[in-house]
């Protein structure tokens, strides 16, 4: 184990945060080299947030600012809720990385360069007339130049690997450069490296010899004044993992199928961000999970369907391409009342649109995107972890009210991590699918007969009667059906009864879901910030940001966007202002809009990734600023803030 | 093969038990009824029972089959019967789900999920009511309608070349195809039973007359009186030969193709003999093609079945082989599994 690490050195210096940034050619490792350094951070007990940021392309040509992928990780000593706007550190390994990530790193920020990179024709490709690290242009930012490449192949050689292959591990040099900068032992790398490799003798060795020279590289190097130090941040007592989205995703959907008892199904077609999904769920074939590779997104949600018709917890993941294929077969399960989870990790679009990136832009589509009068509940997840959460509460809506939901994710929630406390699974709810046992209607003759659409008075749900049981044989489709038996019926009356009726079930869900809860510190807040979705941490970090500066700010995060907690409407009249930044056009503030009659200011952005906190903060200055200007002729006078720590 | 010996274990049944209350709504004289009564007047034989039953369908005319049915039903949306039929054999193999679709259905709209159902052989039996034209959207041409067919939508004929629809699913891997007409209920009974009895995906393309928007399509070669000169029944194990005397029949040529011939004018021993189980789908696709159309001698009955891996049962065997050896998956375990860390 190395652990001192300061031989040469002062004493490490404490940090209470800092953000990182890998950034490199999509070939050269980054993702790997920052979840390595996430991991070995969360076994050391920091808070954290993470960024993946990769292009759409699987290789885009080497060395094109088109290739450049990136990892941002936040790590800190206090609880965080972002992966941070601003890197402090740019480690980039090649001049494309450099120029990429150039127009956000902030004055005074470190860039670490992989020096061996920089020739001139990597130079060319990346658009730099002159080397900037030799132009005098980085003078804003202090650079080290490190030659990762040379000593990384130099090391690899005395092992027998060919530079060309030990190339490859320039990674891993990065990372034990990194690893030493911020006091993160290796121990925990090492062991993942042989682990991983063990395979592959000579591969492991490179990987193994890049990492400890880029470690020993920054202790005995005498280019780095000090290393740094983010101490453990005071976590709730438990057991931690880092989780992805899409990761709680899936095992929220297993504990779904644990406390239903209900096998799992997923019908479902690659497509990213959501196709983790899939892979995750199809190594747990032991819960009894069916995963289904169908042949279209169509064909995915019907094998759902098909599966929930037989009493399996039918489940469909998408991104909207595939989301818009489903709304056919959405719309046939809210006329067949089965339950149904269609998960829709949004992406940019319209069409392909930007298929790596993150954007809220399908709400909206979750919420009118079928034809006819055709409500379902849609929740949405606002962090990693809590896509666990809110894969459950899809699942208990679905089965109780015998209804599709859709569950709204991300890219960013998608692929970022974050440390979840794991919870007690004992203590989960359980969710009762409640299966049809018996005929439940007699007829004039007295024989007693199943009736399909014989709804419960309290949740107007109707039976679910799975294939297997005598005497509850019957039929069901996608023509209007009669209120109780379920007959084909065209009649007028009838079907404005079971188009009220179907809709009636899905507003009642308002009374199951909790109240929406306002976070208002001190109580006297004029602006409340509402969000939905993966704009919680961003969201939740500016109004801290703004309260640091002594405003008075409010913040709601709704998780079920369909019916809205029922208190919504009196919370939001509660306060001067609503304000609702969205990474869409303003969709969640048109629906509250419509629903409230509040005059909610929509404050948005679609450029692929999340707000950052100070986005927020300016938005909400902005907006106690318009209230001032409104209350008080004077005008203003509200100070604008410099961009603070969160 | 009415195998009800096994007293007490499915109760006795008839026809009448296998009819739903619901009034059947097809035009008087189509072909559909004929259906309906051979498959209603089959389950009864088959040692079956309703509630283990599913008829499952998309959209047209035909599709509204399962509200007819006293069994479990689902009448779905257009095209997508194979689809959904997928998800519900995959994790309910004790059920004997059909799948009742027409020529739109599942060759125009439905045709990925009917290729893909093929190929991974699920366990359906699929009844393709194959009347060469739109029936409840009121008569437009299909993808089976004939090249310069006259319809609402096509007033100068259609351009289209149609899909052979045994050779679309011989060519989509398909385990057992077979074909009948509307107006045969024993031999669409029999065809019907060995359909039921193939495990995976058995597709059967049944002729079946629209008497108001293509009428006759079939007339040349189902009509009573054409028949024994028009129909060439495929037996497993036998020579292929047809008419009245079976004086005609079918010979494997020296190039590898088949053809029509007078047995008088051949040895005997040189017609071709039926073999429903050859791995090589080449031969039956061979007679899959030996007419150009229902004006032709035309073959009917099963052209392929053989075994193949079933879908379902392949899901179900890995999920209890990863459970064997894995052991019964541990929630709190899982969660744990990405490497977790301990806060106190
Ligand atoms: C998505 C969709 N598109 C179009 C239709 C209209 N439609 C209903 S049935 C049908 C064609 C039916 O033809 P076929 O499958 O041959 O069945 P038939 O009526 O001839 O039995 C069409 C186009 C529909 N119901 N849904
Ligand atoms: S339109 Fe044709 S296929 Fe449809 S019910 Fe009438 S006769 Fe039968
Ligand atoms: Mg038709």
């Amino acid at each position: 184990m190395v652990t001192d690490t300061t031989t040469n050195h002062e004493p490490p210096r404490v940090l209470d945060r800092v953000v990182i940034r890998f950034a490199g050619d999509s070939g050269d490792g980054m993702q790997l080299a920052g979840d390595r350094f996430t991991t070995s951070s969360a076994l050391l007990g920091n808070d954290l947030a993470t960024l993946p940021d990769f292009p759409a392309e699987i290789r885009a040509p080497a060395g094109t600012l088109a290739g450049v992928s990136a990892f941002q990780v936040h790590i800190s000593d206090h609880d965080i809720l972002t992966p941070g706007d601003d890197p402090n550190v740019l480690v980039a390994m090649n001049p494309a990385a450099l120029r990429a990530n150039l127009p956000t790193l902030p004055p005074g920020a470190t860039i670490i360069a992989n020096v061996d990179a920089f020739d001139d024709r990597n130079l060319a490709k990346a658009g730099f007339e002159e080397n900037p690290l030799a132009d005098g242009s980085l003078s804003a930012y202090t650079v080290y130049e490190v030659p990762m490449t040379s000593i990384t192949t130099e090391v690899c050689k005395e092992a027998g690997v060919k530079p060309r292959d030990a190339e490859r591990s320039k990674n891993f040099f990065a990372l034990g450069l990194i690893s030493w900068l911020y006091t993160r032992p290796l121990d925990a790398t090492i062991a993942w490296i042989e682990a991983r490799f063990s395979s592959n003798p000579m591969v492991k060795e490179a990987n193994l010899r890049a990492l400890k020279a880029g470690f020993h590289f920054g202790e005995t190097a005498e280019l780095f004044e000090s290393s740094y130090e983010v101490r453990p941040a005071p976590l709730e007592p438990g057991e931690y993992v880092n989780v992805t989205g899409n990761t709680a995703v899936a095992w929220g959907l297993v504990a779904a199928s644990q406390v239903s008892g209900l096998p799992l199904f997923l019908g479902t077609y690659p497509i990213t961000p959501a196709s983790d999904i899939l892979h995750e769920l199809s190594k747990h074939k032991n819960f009894g999970v069916r995963t289904f590779q169908a042949e279209d997104e169509i064909a995915g949600v019907g094998a759902a369907l098909g599966a929930a018709f037989g009493g399996a917890l039918g489940v469909t993941t998408t991104s909207g391409p595939g989301l818009d294929l489903k709304a056919e077969t959405i719309g046939l399960a809210i006329s067949l009342e089965l339950p149904l989870v269609v998960v829709d990790i949004q992406r940019g679009g319209p069409s392909t649109g930007l298929p790596t990136k993150t954007e809220q832009g399908d709400l909206l589509h979750a919420m009118y995107g079928r034809h006819g009068e055709a409500p379902l509940p849609i929740v949405a997840a606002s962090t990693p972890s809590h896509c666990f959460d809110v894969a459950l509460e899809a699942v208990r809506l679905a089965v109780k009210y015998r209804t599709p939901v859709i569950l709204l994710s991300d890219g960013y929630l998608a692929n970022g991590t974050e440390p979840w406390r794991l919870p007690d699974v004992e203590r989960l709810p359980r969710i009762d699918p409640g299966f049809a046992t018996a005929p439940n209607h007699t007829r004039p003759d007295g024989t007693e007969e199943f009736w399909p659409y014989v709804r419960d008075e309290t949740t107007l749900a109707r039976p679910w009667a799975p294939p297997g049981v005598a005497g509850l044989e019957h039929r069901i489709g996608g023509l209007e059906k009669s209120d109780g038996s379920g007959n084909v019926a065209y009649d007028g009356a009838n079907h404005e009864r079971m188009t009220r009726l179907r809709a009636a079930k899905i507003a009642g869900i308002a009374a199951d879901i909790p109240l929406m809860e306002v976070d208002d510190e001190q109580g006297g807040a004029t602006v409340l910030v509402v969000g939905w979705g993966s704009t919680y941490g961003a969201i939740a970090a500016g109004v801290r940001r703004a309260r640091a500066l002594g405003y008075q700010v409010a913040h709601a995060h709704l998780t079920h966007l369909n019916p809205f907690p029922p208190n919504l409407g009196d919370v939001l009249r509660s306060y001067h202002s609503v304000l609702v930044p969205e990474v869409n056009l303003g969709q969640l503030s048109r629906l509250l809009r419509a629903e409230y009659l509040v005059d909610a200011v929509s404050f948005t952005k679609v450029q692929g990734v999340p707000f950052r906190a100070a986005e927020i903060e300016a938005a909400i200055l902005h907006q106690l600023d318009a209230e001032a200007r409104r209350d008080d002729d004077t005008g203003g006078g509200w100070p604008v803030s410099p961009a603070g720590e969160q | 093969m009415t195998d009800l010996a096994e007293p007490g274990a499915i109760p006795l049944t008839t026809r009448k038990d296998w009819t739903s209350d619901q009034e059947v709504r097809w035009c008087p004289g189509c072909g559909d009824y004929s259906i309906l009564a051979a498959v209603q007047m089959l389950l009864p034989e088959l040692g079956v029972s309703r509630e283990s039953t599913v008829f499952l369908s998309g959209i047209g005319c035909a599709a509204r089959f399962p509200y007819y049915m006293n069994t479990y039903g689902l009448h779905s949306i257009h095209g997508r019967a194979p689809a959904i039929a997928t998800g519900l054999a995959a994790t309910r193999p004790d059920l004997d789900v059909w799948v009742v679709t027409g020529d739109g259905d599942s060759l125009s709209i439905g045709g990925n999920h009917l290729i893909h159902a093929l190929r991974r052989n699920i366990n359906l039996t699929i009844l393709l009511f194959n009347n060469q034209i739109y029936g409840l959207t009121k008569g437009q041409y299909s993808p089976t309608s004939e090249v310069a067919k006259v319809t609402k939508s096509t007033p100068f004929g259609s351009l289209e070349q149609p899909f052979n629809p045994l050779s679309l699913a011989l060519g989509a891997e398909a385990t057992f195809v077979a074909r009948t007409h509307d107006m045969d209920r024993k031999h669409m009974m029999e065809t019907f039973r060995r359909a039921h009895a193939h495990r995976g995906a058995s597709f059967v393309e049944i002729y079946q007359n629209c008497n108001v928007f293509n009428d006759g399509a079939f007339a040349q070669i189902t009509g009573k009186d054409h028949r024994s000169e028009m129909l060439v029944p495929l037996v497993h194990g036998e020579p292929i030969r047809y008419g009245p005397e079976g004086e005609h029949g079918v010979v494997l040529r020296p190039d590898g193709s088949i053809s029509l011939v007078e047995v008088a004018d051949v040895n005997e021993s040189e017609l071709l003999v039926h073999d429903e189980h050859r791995e090589n789908p080449g031969l039956a696709f061979q007679l899959s093609r030996l007419s150009r159309g229902p004006f032709e001698p035309t073959p009917i009955g099963v052209f392929r079945d053989v075994q193949r891996a079933e879908y379902g049962a392949e899901m179900s065997r890995q999920v209890e082989e990863t459970t064997v050896r894995k052991g019964p998956g541990n929630l709190q375990d899982l969660l744990r599994s990405g490497s977790s860390w301990t806060v106190s």
